[in-house]
């Protein structure tokens, strides 16, 4: 410990330091001459819009890219970092947005898998054990080292990964956006977790597109845009708003558009909806032009309910009415035809099909429209696509690019399109904005306000407190299936009372 | 970039052009025309050498091709003007005699006409024949060109992979799906077999037409039921396909030994070989025209059709697809059950080319379908690939397999090969869609 002490105030040598870092791909200079340092026991924030080139340079950084130019140094001594493997040796460790767990394995397997500890030739398990249990104390956290790592929490498997880390003895730990599947009292006790690790003078790179986070956690700040390193800076000597300018690379006015759509009709009435223990006797209602925001911490059953209005899922009881009339899906198919539609909170693996084009995605829900005799008539297809392409303002190339190379504020353009070619009167947005960048987020919101003046009821759920109080007319929280608390008059609520009902603190709705 | 971006446009056209080219090199060599082809070439060459209204004989073996040379001959010389004395045909001491014949009765004709093949035989006939002895032999010219290139060899090649392709514009559709279907080659065994059984219970040898025309529809549509039962198998119960599948060929390859009793079974009228061995159409056999128009069809359906997006959509994503209103469901059965019909009609195409049902047919067929499928760049993990690809596929196999028959590789050796060509085909594939 006190040499580690010495070494930090010994502050001349970085313990990492990346510069002149070149790497292309077809068609893309992913970074040019991006260059980064990180000290021992800092906590260093890359903040960047998507395609600003973070994930590319922590590839070069954990070796899964070779860069085209550049060099890294690590305590001082230049390194060719040319494989996973080595990276792990020179004590980096990357910990993804999708971890890297083998999920039938336990925890205790997880954290030692590649490393195991043997005693003639047979594993260890009493010895791993000791230490997977040591690692979780000084984690200050409790997971029983032989649960299957399926059955933990996003939360925990981040713990097993971050156990991993340490007991590969990294001293560089990098992570991508750790806290975007975890609700507010996790990333609480994350962010205790880093701070004990800063303490014990490891560097950690923490990713995230939460402004919040990063003043709440990072000693300094790297802010990327097109491939390089604009500015980096202490935490302490710049604002929220400035940040967001170096990112965006122009002055961002609001985050939130203002919003002047009428209320009308009620339009959706949901009646004591169960499903399992998921959802728990759920009752709302909604109006045509009304934004009506569903929030509440990870497990709450808000996506579990969105499935159920859009008939992916089948609802054990209750009553779902549409414009007054009782409507049960038994198959989105037809939701989709009673004018429902869903944008699933994950894009990449419900909302698109990757491999396919914008066009035959676009089409997919809307192809008996444009069909004779189940012959598909593409002109027509092809012609309402460009529509929306003008009208959303969708950036493609062609329509026949396959929607994988789209950034995700574009992906979510392209399933909004499809939606509204099927003439969708309920629109449920489950969590538009994940993974997007601050420029398009606000694309997005603009997009829900001008639907919500249109005269459709929106559905917007969401777990960024922030986005659920600047875009709804009404705000319902959920905890544990149940709704916990309605909130009507929205511009007087904070995020700290939300957060109450959120956790279960109070209710004032189930019995 | 430019380069791969050829490779990914004619990748395995391109493969399948330069393997004909290699085997047409190879296969060059000096060809002895025959039949009508050789009766076209040695009108011309008789007009330059021997006056008009002179006699002429035209000698023959006794075989359809020689017979056919002999016909046509005869009436392309008498077209041109000339007398033909006599058309011999038989074994070379028939020949011989009926020679002799000709010339004891004084009637001495001014050529004798054949095939290259028998030219040298009949030569050492004549030197026995005093008053035949200087007169001379004419055959058309031999020429040099592929073997592979032949238009019987051509055809031949197709003939060998169609039951093969039919098969494969199915398998091509469930591994679009991420699906795979194992059990084609015993439903090739059970198709054959059930229909064989079913003629032979209507007469047998003098069933009549409509009797097999029932008895193969009976049996391509219990297949096509076997495929159905695969998919909803696959589908109600999440039984992943390959172990879905797989116990249907046990099944159907058990149920093919049962119904036939083990033996294979040949009451069978000649008729029924028309779909196999016939030709209606420019000489080209039925069943290749049969599969050229299902290749067509599937193709039409897979790309301009709601069902077709709808399949590559399940394959790409089925919750995506689920979520956007495709029932992903039916969509599986319906790819499997086409897959079972497929291999029904392959077993009856391979019944009819073989003119008997056994219950041994179509096997390790289903390895070749799906690499047929494979070898034209359907990717197994779904979501990718084109049926005319799959034509393709098949074709290089074919083209592959009849290659190394003409330059007299030995059949394990073949094996290798044909293994290693799908290795590299697969990873040529790899390569390509990696860059």
């Amino acid at each position: 410990m006190t040499s580690i002490r010495k070494n930090m105030s010994a502050d001349t040598t970085p313990l990492l330091r990346m510069q002149g870092i070149d790497k292309a791909f077809p068609g893309v200079q992913a970074l040019r001459q991006a260059h980064l340092e990180l000290r021992a026991g800092e906590v260093l924030a890359l903040l960047g819009e998507n395609g600003a080139g973070k994930s590319t340079l922590i590839k070069v950084l954990s070796g899964a890219h070779q860069p085209d130019a550049g060099r890294i140094f690590i305590d001082g001594r230049e390194v060719r970092i040319s494989s996973p493997i080595v990276a792990q040796a020179r004590g980096i460790a990357v910990i993804y947005q999708e971890f890297n767990l083998v999920p039938t394995l336990s925890a205790r397997e997880n954290i030692f898998l590649g490393q195991e500890t043997t005693r003639a030739g047979l594993v260890d398990r009493r010895a791993e054990y000791r230490k997977a249990m040591e690692l979780f104390d000084r984690l200050s956290v409790r997971i029983d080292p032989d649960v299957p790592c399926k059955r933990l929490t996003v939360a925990q498997q981040q713990v097993v990964e971050i156990a991993r880390a340490l007991a590969t003895s990294a001293h560089i730990i990098v992570m991508d956006e750790p806290s975007a599947t975890l609700t507010l009292q996790e990333v609480r006790k994350l962010f205790d977790i880093i701070r004990e690790l800063r303490a014990r003078g490891m560097g950690i790179i923490y990713i995230s597109h939460r402004l919040d986070e990063i003043f709440d956690i990072a000693d300094r700040v790297t802010v990327m845009r097109d491939g390089e390193c604009i500015e980096t800076c202490q935490i302490g000597q710049t604002s929220r708003a400035r940040l967001i300018e170096l990112m965006v690379g122009r002055k961002l006015e609001n985050e939130f558009p203002a919003k002047s759509a009428k209320i009308g009709e009620e339009r959706l009435v949901v009646k004591n909806l169960r499903r399992g223990r998921a959802v728990r006797g759920v009752s709302f209602s909604t109006r045509a032009g009304e934004v009506l925001g569903i929030t509440g911490l990870v497990g709450a059953g808000k996506t579990e309910l969105a499935r159920m209005l859009f008939g992916a899922d089948r609802a054990d009881g209750g009553e779902i009415l549409l414009d007054g009339r009782p409507v049960r899906f038994a198959h989105p198919r037809e939701a989709i035809r009673a004018g429902v539609c869903l944008l699933p909170e994950d894009r990449q693996t419900q909302g698109l099909i990757q491999g396919r084009s914008v066009r035959e995605n676009f089409g997919l829900p809307n192809l008996n429209a444009w069909s004779r005799g189940g012959f598909i008539q593409k002109s027509r297809e092809v012609a309402a696509l460009q529509r929306y392409v003008q009208d959303l303002s969708i950036k493609i190339a062609d329509v026949e690019q396959p929607v994988r190379h789209l950034s995700g504020g574009n992906q979510q353009k392209v399933v909004l399109a499809k939606w509204l070619e099927a003439h969708s009167r309920v629109i449920i947005f489950d969590e538009p904005t994940r993974g997007i960048d601050v420029g398009a987020k606000y694309e997005i919101y603009l997009l829900i306000n001008r639907l919500a003046e249109q005269g459709k009821a929106i559905v917007l759920i969401s777990s960024e407190l922030s986005e659920v109080i600047g875009m709804s007319d009404r705000i319902l929280v959920m905890h544990e299936g149940c709704i916990s608390a309605e909130f009507s008059n929205v511009s007087a609520v904070t995020q700290e009372q939300i957060m109450r009902y959120a956790v279960g603190e109070m209710d004032t709705r189930s019995a | 970039m430019r380069r791969i971006q050829i490779l990914s446009d004619y990748g395995m056209p391109g493969v399948l052009l330069l393997l004909c080219l290699f085997f047409s090199v190879v296969t060059l060599e000096e060809q002895h025309p025959e039949g009508e082809d050789a009766a076209n070439r040695v009108a011309p060459k008789i007009a330059q050498q021997v006056p008009q209204d002179r006699p002429l004989v035209i000698v023959a073996r006794p075989t359809l091709r020689d017979q056919a040379f002999a016909r046509t001959a005869k009436a392309l010389l008498q077209e041109r003007g000339y007398r033909v004395l006599a058309v011999i045909h038989g074994e070379p001491p028939v020949i011989r005699l009926r020679l002799q014949a000709l010339a004891d009765s004084a009637a001495v004709p001014a050529a004798l006409v054949t095939v290259p093949d028998f030219r040298l035989p009949l030569q050492s006939i004549q030197t026995r024949i005093p008053p035949l002895a200087q007169i001379p032999v004419i055959v058309p010219d031999s020429y040099r060109w592929p073997t592979f290139l032949l238009r019987d060899n051509l055809i031949n090649v197709v003939n060998q992979i169609v039951v093969i392709a039919i098969i494969a514009i199915g398998m091509t559709m469930v591994i679009i799906t991420a699906g795979i279907d194992l059990s084609v080659g015993s439903l090739i065994a059970l198709s054959a077999v059930i229909a064989a059984r079913l003629i032979a219970g209507m007469g047998g040898t003098e069933a009549s037409t409509l009797a097999l025309i029932l008895a193969s529809f009976a049996a391509i549509l219990a297949c096509g039921g076997l495929g159905m039962l695969s998919g909803v198998i696959i589908t109600r119960f999440s039984v992943p396909p390959f172990i879905a599948t797989l116990g249907w060929m046990l099944v159907a390859s058990g149920l093919a030994y049962i119904i036939s009793g083990g033996q294979s079974i040949y009451a069978i009228p000649d008729r029924f070989v028309w779909l196999g061995r016939g030709t209606a159409f420019l000489g080209i056999p039925n069943a290749v025209v049969l599969m050229a128009l299902l290749y067509a069809a599937a193709y039409v359906l897979m790309t301009h059709t709601v069902l077709g997006r709808y399949i590559y959509a399940v394959g790409g994503n089925p919750e995506a697809a689920r979520l956007s209103g495709v029932r992903v469901q039916r969509i599986l059965v319906f790819v499997y059950t086409v897959s079972g019909l497929m291999a029904g009609l392959g077993g009856i195409v391979l019944a009819s080319q073989l003119k008997s049902g056994a219950p041994t047919y179509g096997l390790l067929y289903e390895l070749y379908v799906i690499a047929a499928v494979v070898v034209g760049g359907t990717s197994l993990s779904g979501g990718e690939g084109k049926i005319m690809g799959t034509l393709i596929g098949a074709l290089i196999i074919g083209v592959i397999q009849n290659g190394m028959n003409l330059t007299g590789v030995e059949t394990y050796t073949q094996k290798v090969v044909l293994g290693l060509v799908i290795l590299g085909a697969v990873l040529l594939d790899k390569w390509r869609s990696r860059g």
